[in-house]
């Protein structure tokens, strides 16, 4: 860790105006302290972001907006959320630890980085660290990384589980941008895939500040539900997670989404899966059809071929799950 | 026997470390002191070409880089045991993933952590060796038994009517323990104080003696407080060592505090184990033969041998065994003890064997046991002190309700989970040493024990302050007790479950040294009500000394002192052994028995019941005993279903050095445990009738899941740990 100049600026427009190449804003700080404890973030400046007025949670016929600094602990707890967004619920409570929930942001949430071991050793290659240095997770300690969606550049995972959610009920990510504008970005269009430059992991430009994630209200939203595999009871990132909602109606499946967690460097919905169950009773067959669909084009790097049949497994329980 | 002696008392010190008033090493103050931050190698195998110091040098507040150029040439080989060979910057080699290179000493911590970081090293590596099959093997030294034949076990299996012969393995796992190590070392001219996160004062004193080439005499080692060892803080590690010797460099105290990343490298680890485990049996499930063979990991540089086949020589009445152990070297740092070493790696193979074996003969695991039940030791025919293991199988298996256990797998469900029983057993031999305890009586009827021994978080000083007050007769809160540090009397090392039977034996022993001083003064008194009055005759309680067949008849310590002109008495003690092992075997035993629900689909495992049987001689504090049967009871269930440290194998590092990533169970998976204290009274141990309880909670509780998950899936995984993966 390296000294730094730390600043607590009384706006967005204050904290915006102070950032810069090596400056980084910081909230809870569950995410970027550890980072910067390895070195593999070396800041400049930190632009104390966590007192700005962006944690209210407000809740409407069209919605949830949730400010971008509420803590994961309490956006869990709150009483909208969970009655009609079981699934943004329940990601929230399958991540961290309660510790960390206390302190964690949903801005920050939904840029944590990856827990690739190699991204985090700054003594290792690392594409997404270093651009062109390589990716030593190839052939490596690689149990934990992608099954699609990954590039011969970077095999990493997206470790947020809550991101996976706001997936699979069509989030929009409020942001304040360097010239004072606001924009409204899908999440489905938020994050990018590593290609050949993994460092850069959504469409932000340097200096945007989340300020609120707004979750639309839906039919699939509300019988949704959060499947989180992993190999202990708590506070451990997903091995595979599956993020389902199913909207019925008169006995048929009218709506689906299906997004997975844990195998790609983004949330990865799987449309062709959502398609084999919508027009059925989402009966049994329905459902092996999905979970057949939604392995398709996966592909293993040695330790994490397994996680191609537990995706298959797990897509079919949560679907059991919200065809109940 | 008495009231105070196994009561659930609270800890002694409990208040102090809740409050944060109980300094440990890194919490010490010093004058003038100065930080100290490790720079770790970034390669496993090789040579260092160059060390770029200038961008450390120029972090303001660093003071020193103390490199293999310019590090004092210190004396590194170790002895064995607990002494370790060390790498300490005399060389430019390196021989193990994370070996310190350099040592930054600066103003404050913050300093010395940004100058660390600055510090450039470039290498030339080599191909490092990262497996234990690729590693050259080498024999295990006689000291450490390397091999038993006990006759022909080989002809004996052959003929046999039912085999069982499978590999298991166990991978390389980090102790952890919460507080990380660290050393404040001070000279004062040629002596050495330094106070360290030691499980023992005096075997740490004698290393540094020997490193710095110290008379003993020079160097004080003080441990006041120590928030867990589990064996890593055993031996005297690199990071201590070049606290030391900054500190006599800079002439001011050096503190070195181990980061958490740090922790994987040079304090120790369980070596992984390749373990072939073959056992043959007549029909009846009676044992004909058992082989055990282990080759496990250790050093380029030094012999570390994780005893294994210990178990399988003394565990069961087998008439022929053969156990061997081999070595293999891999570019890491030299294992170490860790909870139960040898024995809970080989109760994973030895007692999923025996469960393998039980499905074989289609007995009941308990009843194979029983049928194999050795009433002398196996080896010789001597004697059990006592062994109360038959009991430790009834009460467990009772208590957690073994009789509802249908055998078949995959034969017992909730809801869509499938449920799997599984037991195992467990042991732990009783080790013993020598010790001494010196208490003081004094004018005010307070006493004050001293003995040399840490407190590692397991309860000594609560425990110790229960025995000085029970033999004294006095109150648990008139009794001040003092701990780890050289300049009182000897004790053994916190290690082998050995501390408390030895320090305790000797307490008692000076407690009543010392209280026999007093009864000797009153019953010549003239003034005393006790005069005359024969000493055996005499009870103490409360503070007060009276005849126990006419309780009025007596007086106070306080006032039998004061008249003696306000006096302070001594009780020494310096007791040796009890009766010798060829005598008689000396062993705790225990029973272990988990549920475990799996999802058929998933191959998640959750433990959700764990019953702990243990027969340990006499239990000192009810409630201390069941947090130690607790503490390696979850440490089990880490090991049997999470813990693993990974390398990646094309270049020797540690890709798990944090505990993100280094998984050891959190409160979701540990269920509610259930340990019972089986009765036992073992008068031939020592003088307290103690065996020792640190170690034998977490021995058989991989074997004992393993059990319920073949039990639950019909899955017989042989390979720790059982990750989701493994189930599918």
């Amino acid at each position: 860790m390296n000294a730094f100049r730390y600043e607590r600026p009384s706006d967005a427009l204050g904290a915006i105006a102070l950032h810069a190449p090596r400056a980084q804003y910081i909230a809870g700080g569950t995410n970027l302290l550890d980072l910067m404890k390895d070195d593999v973030e070396t800041p400049e400046l930190i632009i104390d972001i966590s007192r700005l007025p962006y944690s209210a949670i407000e809740s409407s016929e069209a919605g949830v907006r949730v400010g971008a600094l509420a803590r994961m602990s309490d956006v869990a707890d709150d009483i909208a959320v969970a009655s009609r967004f079981p699934i943004v619920a329940e990601a929230l409570l399958a991540g961290a630890s309660p510790q960390l929930r206390n302190m964690a942001t949903i801005g920050g949430n939904i840029l944590q980085r990856t827990r690739c071991a190699y991204f985090r050793d700054p003594s290792q290659v690392c594409n997404k660290r270093e651009a062109g240095s390589g990716c030593a997770a190839l052939g490596g300690v690689n149990r934990m990384h992608a099954v699609i969606g990954a590039s011969d550049d970077c095999i990493a995972t997206n470790p947020s589980d809550l991101a996976v959610a706001l997936t699979a009920v069509d989030a929009i990510v409020h942001v304040q941008g360097r010239a004072g504008e606001e924009r409204a970005i899908p999440i489905t269009d938020f994050y990018l895939l590593p290609g050949t430059t993994p460092r850069r992991e959504n469409v932000l430009e340097p200096g945007d500040l989340i300020i609120a994630v707004e979750i639309p209200a839906s039919a699939v939203a509300h019988n949704s539900t959060y499947l989180k595999i992993r190999d202990r009871a708590s506070y451990e990132f997903a091995l595979v997670s599956v993020g389902a909602g199913l909207e019925r109606t008169g006995g048929v499946v009218r709506a689906a989404r299906i997004v997975l967690g844990g195998v790609a460097p983004k949330p990865w919905r799987v449309s062709e899966a959502e398609a084999r169950i919508v027009g059925t009773s989402g009966d049994a067959g329905a459902i092996d059809a999905a979970a057949d669909a939604a392995i398709d084009g996966m592909r293993g790097y040695g330790e994490n071929d397994f996680k191609i049949e537990l995706v298959r497994r797990a897509v079919v329980r949560a679907l059991q799950t919200v065809a109940a | 026997m008495s009231t105070l002696v196994g009561a659930p008392i609270d800890r002694v010190d409990g208040l102090r470390k809740i409050t944060g008033t109980a300094n440990y090493t890194g919490d010490l103050p010093a004058n003038q002191l100065a930080h100290g931050v490790l720079v770790l190698s970034t390669i496993a195998s090789g040579r260092i070409t160059r060390i770029d110091e200038a961008a450390a040098r120029a972090v303001p507040g660093v003071l020193e880089i103390i490199t293999h150029a310019n590090a004092p040439r210190v004396k590194t080989e170790g002895q064995g045991g607990v002494e370790r060979t060390l790498r300490v910057l005399q060389d430019d080699r390196i021989l193990y993933d994370r070996e310190p290179v350099a040592v930054v000493i600066a103003d404050s911590l913050e300093a010395a952590t940004e100058g660390a970081a600055a510090v450039r090293v470039e290498y030339e590596a080599e191909p490092p060796v990262t497996t234990i099959d690729a590693g050259v093997k080498l024999p295990v030294d006689e000291d450490d038994e390397p091999e038993l034949v006990r006759g022909d076990a080989e002809a004996a299996f052959a003929a046999s009517a039912v085999k069982v012969d499978a590999i298991y393995t166990t991978p390389m796992e980090h102790h952890n323990p919460l507080e990380p190590h660290a050393t404040l070392a001070e000279w004062d001219g040629a002596l050495l104080t330094v106070h360290e996160s030691t499980q023992g004062v005096f075997s740490a004193r004698k290393r540094f003696a020997e490193i710095f080439d110290l008379p003993l005499t020079d160097v004080r080692i003080v441990a006041k407080f120590i928030g867990g060892g589990f064996g890593s803080k055993g031996s005297v590690w690199p990071h201590a060592v070049l606290a030391a010797m900054a500190a006599r460099l800079l002439a001011r105290p050096v503190k070195i505090v181990l980061q958490r990343s740090q922790m994987f490298g040079s304090v120790g680890y369980r070596p992984e184990t390749r373990q072939r485990v073959a056992l043959g049996a007549n029909s009846d499930g009676a044992l004909t033969s058992t082989i055990h063979e282990v080759t496990s990991q250790t050093s380029m540089f030094d012999d570390f041998t994780e005893s294994a086949t210990a178990i399988s020589k003394m565990l069961y009445a087998s008439p022929t065994a053969h156990t061997k152990q081999t070595l293999a070297r891999t570019n890491q740092a030299t294992p170490t003890f860790m909870r139960a070493p040898g024995e809970s790696s080989g109760s994973f193979a030895l007692e999923s064997a025996m469960d393998e074996l039980a499905y074989a003969t289609k007995l009941d695991p308990i009843e194979l046991r029983l049928r194999n039940y050795a009433e002398t030791d196996p080896n010789d025919g001597s004697a059990y002190s006592s062994k109360s293991l038959r009991a430790c199988y009834e009460m467990g298996a009772d208590s957690f309700g073994w009789s509802k256990r249908t055998p078949e797998t995959r034969s017992m469900r909730a809801g869509r989970m499938l449920v799997g029983y599984g037991m195992a057993t467990a042991t732990y031999p009783t080790y013993r040493s020598g010790a001494a305890a010196q208490i003081r009586i004094n004018p005010d009827g307070s006493a004050i024990l001293q003995s040399g021994g840490a407190d590692i978080g397991t309860g000594a000083y609560t425990v110790f302050t229960q025995v000085a007050a029970e033999f004294l007769g006095i109150a648990l809160d008139r009794v001040n007790i003092d701990l780890g540090d050289t300049l009182f009397p000897l004790a053994p090392i916190a290690g082998g479950s050995m501390l408390t039977a030895s320090v305790a034996s000797a307490i008692k022993v000076a407690a009543l040294d010392a209280r026999g001083k007093v009864i000797a003064l009153a019953v010549a008194d003239q003034s005393s009500p006790l005069h005359g009055a024969s000493p055996t005759e005499i009870s103490a309680e409360d503070g007060r000394l009276f005849v126990a067949s006419d309780r009025a008849r007596g007086e106070t310590y306080a006032a039998i002192l004061d008249r003696h002109d306000g006096i302070t008495v001594e009780g020494n003690a310096q007791t040796q052994m009890g009766p010798s092992e060829e005598q008689y075997a000396m062993h705790a035993f225990g029973a272990q028995f988990a549920e475990v629900h799996v999802d058929p689909d998933l191959g998640e495992v959750r433990v959700k019941r764990f019953t702990g049987a243990f027969a340990c001689g006499r239990i000192l504090n009810a409630k201390t005993a069941r947090s130690q049967f607790l503490g390696g009871i979850t440490w089990g269930i880490g090991m049997a279903l999470t813990e693993q440290t990974r390398l990646d194998e094309r270049t020797g590092r540690i890709m798990t050095a944090n505990l993100g990533d280094y998984l050891i169970p959190v409160h979701a998976d540990v269920p509610h445990v259930e340990t019972i204290l089986v009765p036992e009274d073992d008068p031939l141990v020592n003088e307290a009738g103690v065996k020792g309880i640190g170690e034998i909670g977490i021995v058989g509780v991989a074997a004992a899941i393993a059990n319920a998950v073949y039990h639950a899936t019909g899955k017989r995984i042989r390979d720790l740990p059982i990750t989701p993966d493994k189930l599918l």
